[in-house]
């Protein structure tokens, strides 16, 4: 597997393994596999019986149009955090790789609302919308001479959830694409200038290409991070609503295991995520070979 | 005239800079505003874009909410994590990068494989498991304890993977002139490897604070006592408690849950920037 394996003992390795593979076995794949055990089963509604029903659970799922909207609602979700997400974020990143004065300082201000939670950025968010308070809907009523209600509308309120989450993760992104800005060769980019290329040509031809690993890194996290970090925020905003139209995998997720108590369905959609998570994992590991030329 | 260019060009990008500084911090920003404001300036048409002086808010939240319960529950559990997390996948890492053992393929694919095991896929036994341990060992171990809230998040796949990743660019020149000197793997890994770690390390307390601090979905699930609360799911219900909408005092609880995690973050960010995106230096 690598090139120092250097110390020769036969114990300590399995010592210095067993924390981790403890909490590993104990509490991830154990939960994991049971996951999968329960998904099989239906519990009555006093919870005193459980009946095997196969795949029962999933079947209705894939049936039942309130969760055919989640799915939906899931996809277009993570299209929009995902395009306009790294679109804004790669701008940005461009920006704070200018060599200037104080350089230190705009990339700190630039990147700390990384460390805010989803929680605490759907409230402030709540509060900008807010349709008689917010600031928002006052420059709102000056620009276009409308007050919309964001958050109770259908159409309105997945784009506020959009906006926030493409707020919050722009920290993140722009780390990791700054890293990757940093790692073209300046040689690269003198050497089409030397043959004539204009920047807007360098950067598309030359800076863009380079940088795709880390593009596809963030593209991955940018969809794991929609998935499931939003619930906090989801929670405090809409609690998936209205009439679902937030209601996302991880919310409905939520609603069925804690507050409709329904095991064997919950299981069935957490098998459904699992699938999503696999798909998204294996594409990751496939192309991640690549990422350490330019690294 | 070259020169003017030149100059005018520096302007514009700091212009720039301090234009999108302002777009990106101005949500924020608004929030401290408000948090100073009496509802009747909250709810002022046009609205008022300056500060107040109604500090009150902040002793409001603190009236209507079990703050320094939940303060604390927050701390502890975001240190726990951060500090256990880092051991055990330092150590992992260092078994994995400079140990041969049989079944060490297996035992790192299944550290791989647990990244497809987030939270959402496993919660359900998760929580039953630990209702159980809680009803048949301990109460300590079940719903409503700290156990529940830490242990289960001490294992982590990135910080094995980050650290081993740093070990790797350890100079083996390094570790033949240690071993020449007779040095042991645990004086190695302490006195030699650990020192040269701080930047993953300060990486991995920024990324793991800001994580548990900030997380909500498992604290929500795994405690029902007011006691157990964390921060988070405080300003949850300081937006359910202040039914008219109060937002200066929702917005002062908001100010004082974000300080941790950001203090954390303002005080490692250079390790965070090098050691969590291999960013070089410039």
């Amino acid at each position: 597997m690598e090139k120092k394996a250097a110390f020769n003992s036969k114990v300590l390795p399995y010592l210095l393994l067993a924390p981790s593979s403890l909490i590993i076995l104990i509490f991830l794949f154990y939960p994991a596999l049971e996951t999968f055990r329960l998904s099989a089963y239906r519990t009555d509604a006093f919870g005193f019986r459980k009946m095997f029903v196969g795949f029962d659970n999933f079947s209705e799922l894939l049936v039942s149009p309130d969760y055919g909207k989640a799915l939906v609602v899931t996809f277009f979700f993570t299209l929009w955090v995902v395009v306009i997400g790294l679109s804004v974020s790669l701008a940005l990143a461009v920006l704070a790789n200018q060599k200037v004065r104080g350089i230190r300082f705009y990339r700190t201000a630039m990147i700390w609302p990384y460390a805010l939670s989803t929680a605490i950025a759907g409230a402030i968010w709540a509060f900008l919308f807010d349709p008689s308070a917010g600031v928002l809907n006052y420059f709102f009523s000056i620009a276009f001479n409308f007050k919309p209600k964001w958050l109770t509308s259908q159409e309105l309120a997945l784009g506020v959830i959009v906006a926030t989450t493409v707020w919050k993760n722009l920290g993140y992104n722009i780390v990791f694409f700054l890293a990757g800005l940093q790692n073209v060769p300046e040689q690269l980019k003198e050497a089409a200038a030397l043959d004539g290329a204009n920047s807007w040509k360098i950067f598309w031809r030359i800076t863009f290409v380079l940088l795709s690993p880390i593009t596809f890194f963030l593209l991955i996290m940018n969809v794991i991070h929609a998935f499931f970090d939003t619930f906090g925020m989801i929670e405090v905003m809409t609690q998936g609503g209205p009439a679902r139209a937030t209601n996302i995998l991880i919310y409905n997720l939520y609603r069925s295991a804690f507050v409709n108590h329904d095991v064997g369905t919950a299981s069935a959609e957490s098998i459904f995520i699992f699938i999503l998570v696999m798909f998204v994992t294996l594409v990751q590991f496939r192309t991640a070979g690549r990422r350490v030329h330019y690294q | 005239m070259a020169g003017q260019n030149l100059f005018a060009s520096r302007i514009l990008i700091h212009l720039s800079f301090w234009a999108v500084i302002l777009l990106i911090s101005s949500p924020v920003l608004f929030a401290l505003i408000v948090s100073t404001q009496s509802p009747v300036e909250v709810f002022s048409y046009p609205p008022k874009l300056t500060p107040s002086g109604h500090f009150e808010n902040y002793v409001e939240v603190w009236n209507t909410i079990p703050l320094a319960r939940m303060f604390f529950n927050s701390m502890l559990i975001s240190v726990l994590v951060t500090v256990g997390k880092i051991i055990i996948s330092l150590l992992a890492a260092f078994a994995f990068t400079f140990f041969e053992f049989r079944g060490k393929n297996l035992l790192f694919f299944l550290t791989l494989v647990t990244l497809m095991l987030p939270l959402p896929v496993r919660i359900v036994p998760l929580f039953e498991l630990i209702a159980d341990l809680g009803k048949t060992v301990s109460p300590h171990l079940g719903i409503d304890s700290y156990f529940a809230l830490v242990v289960p998040f001490l294992a982590s796949a990135t910080g094995t993977f980050l650290f081993r990743q740093h070990f790797l660019t350890v100079p083996s020149e390094l570790l033949d002139a240690a071993k020449i000197d007779g040095c042991g793997p645990m004086r190695f890994l302490f006195l030699i490897l650990l020192p040269l770690s701080w930047n993953a390390i300060g990486a991995m307390v920024v990324i793991q604070f800001v994580f548990v601090w900030n997380e909500y979905l498992w604290p929500l699930v795994a405690t029902h006592s007011e006691d157990m609360r964390v921060i988070q799911i405080g300003v949850k219900m300081l937006i359910n408690a202040e039914s008219a909408n109060n937002w200066g005092v929702i917005m002062a609880g908001v100010m004082m849950a974000m300080l941790p995690p950001l203090l954390v973050f303002f005080l490692l960010q250079d390790s965070f920037m090098r050691g969590f995106a291999f960013m070089k230096e410039k």
